[in-house]
This record gives structure tokens, C-alpha cells and sequence, in this order.
């Protein structure tokens, strides 16, 4: 319960432990996306990323016209114990309209001492990226090792614990244990309880001009029939890969800050890296509906790296360059069923260069152009990307 | 093994956070409520800012080295009324310190204190990033400032009771030697009667309430948004027909909107303060009064 006050005399002061920030804004604050986007493909394969059995909503978009991602979120604090979130990101599919569930959790807001609780279905919080929304990221998709690791972002249902240290320099460890349904995970092994986490984020300022922070990231799962979209060869009966296993992911991740003496306004700059490593032991069936699908024994690590670098050159205006490359090494009995399942990265090696420029009218309204090179497969792509980003309702603060 | 690893970190945190209690941790928003809190503290207190004259408060990030002070604070003292929303709402979510939390009596808001001005009848994005709660400028209005600082005390003296008197004798001695200066102040200020001023952003509502200057326009057209040459052109033709005095503006703002106005009219462009650190003269809360009437007086004369 806050206490209220409207006017408070200078000369009748009292001690005024109220929030004005609560007292006028709206309960529960209402927060909408937008998200639109024109994209050309020079390239009309169907789209792969050899070495990588792709799941989640890996991909590289529709092209022409389309809907982005369009989020509504509505959050509070419940009472002065928990902070409660819930949004729900609206997509189209093929001509249908598709509401995903994208964050439903609650939040501890009083424990003290450091300690924040939360559960319910979250971002994870390893790497630097993934807590991040769509909204918030610096160009129109995510870097190809989260697409290809994590089918764009880390989402699960469970329970996060972290803790900030009471020192001079920001050090935050957290843990998760989480049901383990979605990709990357999958099966929702261990009785529901088949996926878990660790992460630590250390971080500062040097000066009045720079801000840095460094992670390091442990992501394990029991897979138990994870599906991935796989290849599609055309007639015959569907062959879905279906992997169960062990899969383990570890990752570190940087991000440093410029400013002028700490003031973002006019001009700054962003680099940020990501690292991610994933090792994966287990088998891989072709489920067709058959008694007797193809199998082969898989013993795969793929791993993959980003750099990017967002320069805002003058108010309103931003440029950006991101280099992304991946590399695989999948073993198994059945080489040729490890093709079929997306696994053999075909002698290639997966990269990308990205350019971005934005405009930002205010900071509710970006409008962004976006240029791809992409090398992802075989088949070399440039993809223009024309998107807008707007923001309606009050929200919150983005995170660092 | 994990849990044992847990505890032991749990005890390092307390201890550490004990140890630390000799005196009250202050977090201050803005570098006039560091002043501020380190007037009426002395050294019973361990004040750092999150921000400086040279940043713009509106747009701070939560940074991971805010996040680490804010989890060691004792009490946060901001401005309110929405002027930190983008930035220190994630900081109290990130730190998992409950005393700081809006509510508590660890979280201090100068603007909850005081009557305030520009309470807008319509919360729209159309007019810009406008404060539902009033502008929270506040600490540019000293009879406000005094109010706040009388408030602040009685904070103080409630988190750390055995020093209540401390506190106590601190602010009397403040209040004191502020109402002098404040006599001094509205004694100088005369000639600034009525004075027509263009703003850069609508920082200085309580300087000019208190003065009875008068607002000539902003260089930003609508609260947040960078100036356009289009709404220079118009600002132009306004002030053919009402006459400014000058142009103020202040360090984190990009001076190059004033001058260019100034250039067009020949209205002098003066960089005023805002808070403490503002300029090489003003080290605390009198110099920053001293220093803006200085520079205001300059115009008129």
C-alpha cells in the first residue's frame, strides 16, 4: 500500500514515503509492439544451416510484405512482495494467426539481500542477448549461433535464482532449473525438470565514458525426442530427426559501452560478442510413422561466434556491422542418416555479415534498414530487410 | 556442496553489508540530491551519484556498476515523479535489496515532497515525453529545496536513529545559512523580473516560478524531441514578435541548437549549471544558485 500524495505544502512537510512514479501511471501497465517488415531474398532455397539441426523459429522470415514480432505485455507489481509479467507475442503462420505465450512469470521483488526469485516461463539468463526482446535488439534478427543453438532465444518454464554480491564491482550469479519442453531441450525429461542452468555476469565502469560487462553461461538438458524441422526432399513420407541425449551448452559473452562522459544522448557506441559452444551425445531417429525408422548413434559439437558493433553517430541515427560464423563436427554410426537430419555441415562453414542503419524518431519509433549477406549455407544470399519498431503504452526500462 | 558454497556466500554478504552500516549508504539520482544528502550527513554518511552534470537524468542506463551500488544502498534519494523511469526501476528490480524498494523508507523522492508544477491534463505521447506526476525539476525552486531538505533529514534521523540529533543540528545550520543566501538571491534576482527566456527542454519551470521569469518558448518542440530547423524557423518568427532575453541551456544539452538560434536572432545563448558540477564554480547547492543568478544577471545588465 503506498500512501498518496497530491499536494504536499512546503510548509506542512511530512515524512512522504510514497512513490509518485505508482501514483499515477497505470495498474497493471499495458505495453504494446509493433513490428513490420518488408524483406527481399535474393535466394530461393529453402532455408538450412548445414551442422545444425534447426527447431524454435529458426529461420531466415518470410519475404515481401509481413508481420514481425508483435508483442503485448502486461505487467505489475502484484503487491510489494511480487512483480508479475506476462507477454504474448502474436505472429502469423501461413495465413494463420498464432498467439505464443512468450513470458508468464512472477518475480520476488523484497527478499533482500540480493536475492530475486523468479518462475514461471522466462528468457533464460545466460548470454548477453537472450534475456533481451526482439524489440530491444540491435538489428532486425537474432545471431545465427542462437539460431542455430537455441531456434532464435532461450525460453523454458521453471525456476530462476539469482544473486547480486554486495561489492564495489557488479557480480551476479544465477541458476535455473527448468522443464526442458521446449527447444533446444525437449521431451520435458526428468519428470519435468530436464533442463537447468548456471550463469555469471561480472561487470563496471572504467571512467565516466566506459561500461563493461562479461558473462560466462552453462546451459544441460536430458533430450528426449527433441524434433527439429529437419529436410524436406519432397515425396515420400515426412522423415522427422528426432534427437534423445544429452545436450550441453556453454558460452561466454561480452558487452562494452562508450559515451561521452556517460552521456548516451548525442552520441555512443555498443560492442558486444558472443561465444556459445554445444555438445550434444545421443541418437537420432528418423520418426516417419514407421516401426522401424532410420537411426544413427550422434556424437556432434557445434559452436559459433558473433561480433557487433552499433555506433550512434548523431541523435536519432544509428549505424551497425555484426560478423557471425558457426563450424560443426557431428559424428554418428549412420553418416548418411546425420545428413538427412541436418547434421553434416556439407564442408561448409556458416557465416554472415549484416549492415544495419536506424532512425529513431523518439525513443517509442525506430524504423531500420537492414542488409544481409548471408552465407549460411551453400547458396550465397543478400537480404534487404525494411522494418519498423514501435513501442505504445508505458514501458519500462531496458535492461544494459 | 552447492548449498554449502550458497550459505557461505550468504554470510560474505552479510558481513560485508554489516560492516559497511557504520555509516548510512546514500545512492542519489542526481548530483544535486548527492549534495544534498552529504550537507545534511556529514560524516555519518557515504554519498555516491549515479549520474553527473555532464548526463542527461532522463536517459541513464542501467548499468551494471549502478546495479552493484544500488544493491549496497541504505537509501536512495531521486528526484521522482517519473524523471528516473527509464532507468532506476530496473536498477531496484536487478539489485535484490528490499530497504531501497519504492515504499520503503529507504526510497527518497525530492518531487513526493513538494508541491509541483506542470502536471500535464493529458498523458500523450503526441506532446513528447511529458511526466504524468509534474515536471520533477524541482531542486531549481530553493523554498522547494528547503522543504526537501527538511524532509531528507527527518529521513535520515529515521534510518539511523542513534543520530538523530546529528542530523538534527545539520539542517538547522543548513536552513540557517540557506535562508541567508536565499534573502541574498531574491535581493539580486530583481532585475530578472518578468525576463522572457528560450528553454532547450522545460528544465527550469521552478527557477522561473520562483523568480517570476517567463517562459519564450523550448528548443525542443515537443518535451524530448531533438530541435528541428523547421521549428527553429518558427521559434524565430515568434520571438520577432515577443523579444527574449536569451537562450539558456545546460552541459548535457547540445549547445548547437541555442547558438544556431541565437545566430538567427541575436538573443545571447547562456549555459546555466542545472546542478552541481555543472560548471567548474559550482561545488555544492549555494555555488549552483550563486553561479545561475551570476550568469543570469549578466544578460539583463
Amino acid at each position: 500500500m503506498f500512501l498518496r500524495f497530491t499536494s504536499v505544502s512546503v510548509l506542512s512537510l511530512a515524512v512522504a514515503m510514497g512513490a509518485l512514479a505508482e501514483e499515477r501511471a497505470f495498474n497493471p501497465a499495458i505495453s504494446l509492439i509493433l513490428d513490420g517488415r518488408f524483406s527481399a531474398f535474393d535466394n530461393e532455397t529453402d532455408y538450412e544451416l548445414p551442422g545444425f539441426m534447426l527447431g524454435g523459429e529458426a529461420g531466415r522470415g518470410e519475404e515481401g510484405f509481413h508481420l514481425g514480432h508483435n508483442e503485448l505485455a502486461i505487467s505489475a507489481n502484484v503487491d510489494d512482495m511480487f512483480y508479475g509479467k506476462l507477454t504474448a507475442a502474436i505472429a502469423d503462420h501461413e495465413g494463420e494467426t498464432e498467439v505464443e505465450l512468450e513470458e508468464a512469470f512472477i518475480e520476488t521483488l523484497a527478499l533482500g539481500n540480493g536475492l530475486t526469485v523468479k518462475a514461471g516461463r522466462f528468457f533464460s539468463g545466460i548470454g548477453y542477448l537472450n534475456q533481451h526482446h526482439t524489440h530491444a535488439w540491435d538489428f532486425a534478427d537474432a545471431p545465427l549461433i542462437y539460431r542455430g543453438l537455441f531456434g532464435e532465444q532461450l525460453i523454458d518454464d521453471g525456476l530462476q535464482i539469482r544473486w547480486v554480491a554486495p561489492t564495489e564491482i557488479y557480480l551476479q550469479l544465477g541458476g535455473e532449473l527448468m522443464r526442458g519442453e521446449r527447444f533446444p531441450a525437449g521431451g520435458a525429461g526428468n519428470d519435468g525438470k530436464g533442463a537447468s542452468s548456471l550463469f555469471a555476469k561480472i561487470g563496471g565502469d572504467v571512467g565516466e565514458s566506459h561500461a563493461w560487462q562479461f558473462g560466462l553461461s552453462h546451459w544441460q538438458a536430458d533430450v528426449e525426442g527433441r524434433q527439429s524441422g529437419g529436410h524436406d526432399h519432397g515425396g515420400g513420407a515426412a522423415e522427422i530427426p528426432t534427437f534423445s541425449g544429452d545436450s550441453e551448452v556453454n558460452g561466454i559473452d561480452f558487452v562494452w559501452k562508450w559515451a561521452p562522459n556517460g552521456n548516451a544522448t548525442e552520441r555512443n557506441f555498443k560492442l558486444q560478442g558472443e561465444y556459445f559452444v554445444r555438445d550434444e551425445e545421443g541418437d537420432v531417429v528418423m520418426e516417419d510413422g514407421s516401426a522401424t525408422p532410420e537411426s544413427t548413434t550422434y556424437d556432434g559439437e557445434q559452436k559459433g561466434w558473433y561480433l557487433q558493433g552499433i555506433y550512434q553517430f548523431m541523435p536519432r541515427w544509428r549505424v551497425g556491422l555484426r560478423y557471425d560464423r558457426l563450424d560443426s563436427d557431428n559424428r554418428g554410426s549412420d553418416e548418411d542418416v546425420l545428413a538427412e537430419a541436418g547434421l553434416d555441415n556439407e564442408g561448409h562453414t556458416p557465416e554472415r555479415v549484416t549492415l544495419m542503419g536506424d532512425y529513431s524518431h523518439s525513443e517509442f519509433s525506430r524504423l531500420r534498414l537492414q542488409y544481409a549477406r548471408d552465407d549460411s549455407y551453400e547458396d550465397s544470399d543478400d537480404i534487404l530487410t525494411l522494418q519498423f519498431i514501435m513501442s505504445l503504452g508505458p514501458h519500462g526500462a531496458h535492461r544494459f | 556442496m552447492k548449498y554449502g558454497l550458497h550459505i557461505g556466500l550468504l554470510l560474505l554478504g552479510s558481513f560485508v553489508s554489516q560492516s559497511a552500516f557504520a555509516v548510512l549508504n546514500i545512492f542519489a539520482c542526481e548530483p544535486e540530491w548527492a549534495s544534498l544528502a552529504e550537507i545534511l550527513g556529514g560524516d555519518r554518511v557515504k554519498v555516491v551519484s549515479a549520474t553527473t552534470a555532464h548526463q542527461d537524468p532522463h536517459r541513464i542506463e542501467a548499468r551494471p556498476s549502478l546495479i552493484a551500488k544500488v544493491r549496497r544502498a541504505d537509501l536512495l534519494v531521486c528526484s521522482g515523479a517519473e524523471l528516473e523511469i527509464g532507468w532506476l526501476p530496473m536498477l531496484q528490480r536487478q539489485a535484490g535489496n528490499r530497504r531501497v524498494l519504492p515504499g520503503q523508507t529507504g526510497y527518497f523522492e525530492a518531487a513526493a515532497q513538494v508541491e509541483r508544477l506542470g502536471i500535464p491534463e493529458k498523458v500523450d505521447r503526441s506532446q513528447g515525453d511529458v511526466h504524468a506526476s509534474g515536471n520533477p525539476h524541482v531542486h531549481l525552486d530553493p523554498h522547494r529545496l528547503l522543504g526537501i531538505a527538511s524532509a531528507l533529514s527527518d529521513r535520515l534521523a529515521i534510518l539511523d536513529k542513534p543520530n538523530a540529533d546529528h542530523y538534527r543540528s545539520r539542517l538547522d545550520d543548513f536552513s540557517r545559512r540557506w535562508e541567508e543566501a536565499l534573502q541574498r538571491w531574491e535581493d539580486q534576482a530583481l532585475p530578472l523580473k518578468g525576463m522572457r527566456m528560450v528553454v532547450h527542454h522545460q528544465d527550469w519551470v521552478y527557477l522561473f516560478d520562483w523568480l517570476g521569469m517567463v517562459n519564450a518558448g523550448s528548443l525542443e518542440p515537443k518535451p524530448g524531441l531533438p530541435a528541428s530547423a523547421g521549428h527553429l524557423a518558427s521559434l524565430r518568427k515568434t520571438l520577432q514578435d515577443a523579444p527574449a532575453s536569451a537562450i539558456i541551456y545546460t552541459h548535457y544539452q547540445n549547445p548547437k541548437a541555442a547558438k544556431r538560434l541565437s545566430q538567427l536572432t541575436g538573443i545571447p545563448a547562456v549555459e546555466l549549471p542545472y546542478t552541481v558540477g555543472g560548471a567548474d564554480e559550482v561545488v555544492d547547492l549555494f555555488t549552483l544558485f550563486d553561479v545561475t543568478l551570476k550568469r543570469l544577471l549578466e544578460v539583463v545588465t
